[in-house]
């Protein structure tokens, strides 16, 4: 991958009436790099995507495409093309005229046309669909429709604003490989939008978290996850189990009644720290020998392991492991110094982490009552 | 299950089979029978062949329907385009804007236009103080068309701006993405997806201003008399009626056509017409 900057926001600040959408934000992207922008409903992904594509003006803030500032550009003349939220085919026109539609606006040959399209219609693996009508075709071929058609005008930059969103598991993972497989190979840069994590970390070479606006954290898929910045990120990215825990010195933490040898360094002594274990990292193990000791609370079994809430001194932690334990068991958990992370105390801590509040009747619950509650968690 | 529901639906349909047999096929049989029967009743082709003498009649207002139809188009799409493009509170106003002047009695409402052309009337006048000499405009074809379009205005804007604002936003976008300019945008976009509401404007325009009475005796004078006119004329004379009701059924069939081949066009952009 190149490492030349080809799209940079500087500053930017967007907001609808009273309600800041984007606060202060600073993102640059590489030519050719898969980057995607991940975060909760609302959080400002498609308003960043809109103010790339030159639909929306920030009110302050600069957009440089190639070093050059773009602001005043509109979006007609922009190397950047959409890949929409709810495709925008047009519905008038065939699935040919739909893919030659931004040809036909580069005044390209007939004859070229026709080889672009057919080349498009292939890439996408529509090949005999020319003559159909938009309306007739189902979710996943419109999608790639969209795709082809932004594809067509050759950009530097695609956008695509949660284009698998309304696709069924199945046909959303090869659409995943198939895109990946798209942009490997054109080599254009791909700036995604999804509020899927599992998405974003199998496709990305980059991935951005975002929340009301605010960019938590940029990195590779294995940072992120990893290395999470804060309890948001590690919330939002896969199941975490975040508790408060104090830095004795580097390589130490405490946590949960005891102490444990950790890879982390550079805090101040004694510095209160948030605590991160993913529930694939805790190994359970017989009583005498676990370094924390809990009660199973609840089983659920998943297929490929059993989820398990443990209580651990009155705090729910989430364990996955394949081997089975029964409700009320008392078990010991063991963690290796490479399965915590120590993160800074942030505005988040506190709010994520937990699991005491998890359980199949509550989700019931909180899903009748405020659909909103479980948007973080979903995903 | 599936037979309560049929009988429900026949329950619930019925008022409006007996309403339409009653007020709709049975007046049309009426005016079939009579076009085809004499005085006493008996079966006739007199009635259709004496149309002949009404041609210029019929070319006339084919001819006022066309160029009124254009008119009221010219006008209505940028209004509609306009009104669908601005804040919601401005297209309220601009709304009942459009809709005032219908809720004024037609009758009324083609007086004004008199008070307003007459040689005499309100423009002249102030033309006269302005210094400018009387401008001939009442009992011209100018007049005529004048009233109809004014008229049949809110009909051609209505349908156009209905369509408009359910274009969805993001296609513009998604035009103007692919290389568009806003000219572009129009030509390519907003034009093509919204033929449904102009085919449908076309029609309630056309329809009425080729049937339509009253406006061409009262702005036209009486020199421009209209089909709409002369089957009232008809209607009121003695012993004609039934001539009269065979100019209806050719107005009736002339209007089927012209519906059928503005069907033809909206197939083609297959949202279907509003009507
Ligand atoms: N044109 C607009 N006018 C007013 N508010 C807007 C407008 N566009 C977006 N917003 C608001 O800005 C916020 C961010 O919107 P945005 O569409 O960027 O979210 P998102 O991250 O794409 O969410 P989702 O995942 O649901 O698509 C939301 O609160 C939204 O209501
Ligand atoms: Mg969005």
């Amino acid at each position: 991958m190149e490492n030349n900057i080809i799209i940079d926001l500087k500053n930017i600040s967007v907001a609808f009436g009273d309600n800041q959408v984007l606060k202060n934000l600073n993102l640059y992207i590489r030519d050719g790099e898969f980057i995607t922008l991940l975060g909760p409903s609302g959080c400002g992904k498609t308003t960043t995507l809109r103010i790339i594509a030159g639909f929306t003006a920030p009110d302050e803030g600069q957009v440089y495409f190639e070093g050059k500032l773009i602001n005043n550009v509109p979006p007609y003349k922009r190397h950047v093309n959409t890949v929409f939220q709810r495709y925008a085919l047009f519905s008038h026109l065939n699935v040919y005229e739909n893919v030659a539609f931004g040809l036909r606006n580069k005044r390209m040959k007939e004859k070229e046309i026709r080889e672009t399209v057919k080349q498009m219609l292939e890439l996408v693996n529509l090949k005999g669909f020319e003559r159909r009508h938009i309306n007739s075709l189902s979710g996943g071929q419109q999608q790639r429709v969209a795709i082809a058609r932004a594809l067509a005008v050759n950009p530097r930059v695609l956008l695509l604003d949660e284009p698998l969103g309304a696709l069924d598991l199945k046909l959303r993972k090869d659409m995943q490989n198939e895109l990946k497989n798209i942009q490997q190979r054109l080599g254009i840069t791909f700036i995604y939008v999804t509020h899927d994590q599992e998405e974003a970390l199998s496709m990305s070479d980059t991935i951005v978290v975002m929340n009301n606006g605010i960019i938590q954290q940029i990195g590779t898929p294995k940072d992120i996850y990893n290395e999470p910045k804060n309890a948001f990120v590690a919330d939002f990215i896969g199941e975490s189990n975040i508790v408060d825990g104090i830095m004795r010195d580097d390589f130490v933490v405490d946590f949960s009644g005891h102490r444990f040898d950790c890879l982390d360094k550079g805090f101040a002594k004694d510095e209160a720290v948030d605590v991160v274990v993913r529930p694939e990292d805790v190994d359970v193990v017989p009583l005498e020998k676990g370094m924390l000791k809990g009660t199973v609370t609840s089983v659920v079994f998943k297929g490929v392991h059993y989820e398990m809430i443990v209580d651990i001194g009155g705090f729910k932690w989430m364990i996955q492991s394949t081997d089975e334990q029964q409700e009320g068991d008392k078990i010991g958990l063991y963690i290796e110094p490479d399965a915590i992370h120590i993160m800074k105390k942030s505005e988040y801590s506190g709010m994520f982490g937990d699991y005491s509040s998890f359980s199949e009747e509550y989700d019931e619950l909180s899903n009748a009552e405020e659909p909103e509650e479980a948007d973080g968690e979903e995903g | 299950m599936n037979k309560s529901t049929s009988l429900k639906t026949k329950l619930l349909n019925s008022p409006y089979i007996v309403w339409s047999a009653l007020f709709v096929i049975a007046p049309l049989i009426f005016v079939v029978y009579y076009s085809f029967t004499d005085i006493d009743g008996n079966f006739t082709f007199e009635n259709v062949l004496s149309l002949t003498a009404y041609t210029d009649t019929i070319i006339r207002s084919v001819w006022f329907g066309v160029v009124s139809t254009i008119i009221c188009l010219v006008i209505a799409y940028p209004i509609a385009y306009i009104m669908a493009h601005s804040k919601a509170a401005s297209q309220r106003t601009m709304m009942i804007m459009v809709m005032l002047p219908m809720w004024m009695n037609f009758l009324i409402r083609t007086y004004c236009w008199m008070v307003l052309l007459q040689d005499t009337g309100i423009i002249n006048t102030f033309l006269g103080k302005l210094g400018i000499s009387p401008v001939h405009m009442i009992n011209t074809p100018g007049a005529v068309i004048l009233g109809m379009v004014y008229d049949f205005l809110p009909f051609m804007i209505l349908p156009i701006y209905s369509v408009m604002t359910k274009l969805d936003p993001s296609i513009v976008e998604a035009a103007q993405d692919l290389g568009c300019n806003r000219f572009a945008v129009l030509r390519k976009c907003v034009i093509p997806l919204s033929m449904p509401g102009v085919i449908s404007g076309i029609t309630m325009v056309f329809v009425p201003s080729v049937s339509t009475f009253y406006i061409s005796q009262k702005l036209g004078g009486g020199s421009f008399e209209l089909i709409g006119d002369v089957i009232e004329r008809l209607y009121l004379t003695p012993n004609q009626n039934n001539v009269g009701a065979a100019l209806s059924m050719f107005l009736m069939i002339l209007i089927l056509i012209c519906m059928a081949i503005m069907n033809k066009f909206s197939n083609s952009s297959e949202e279907g017409m509003v009507i």
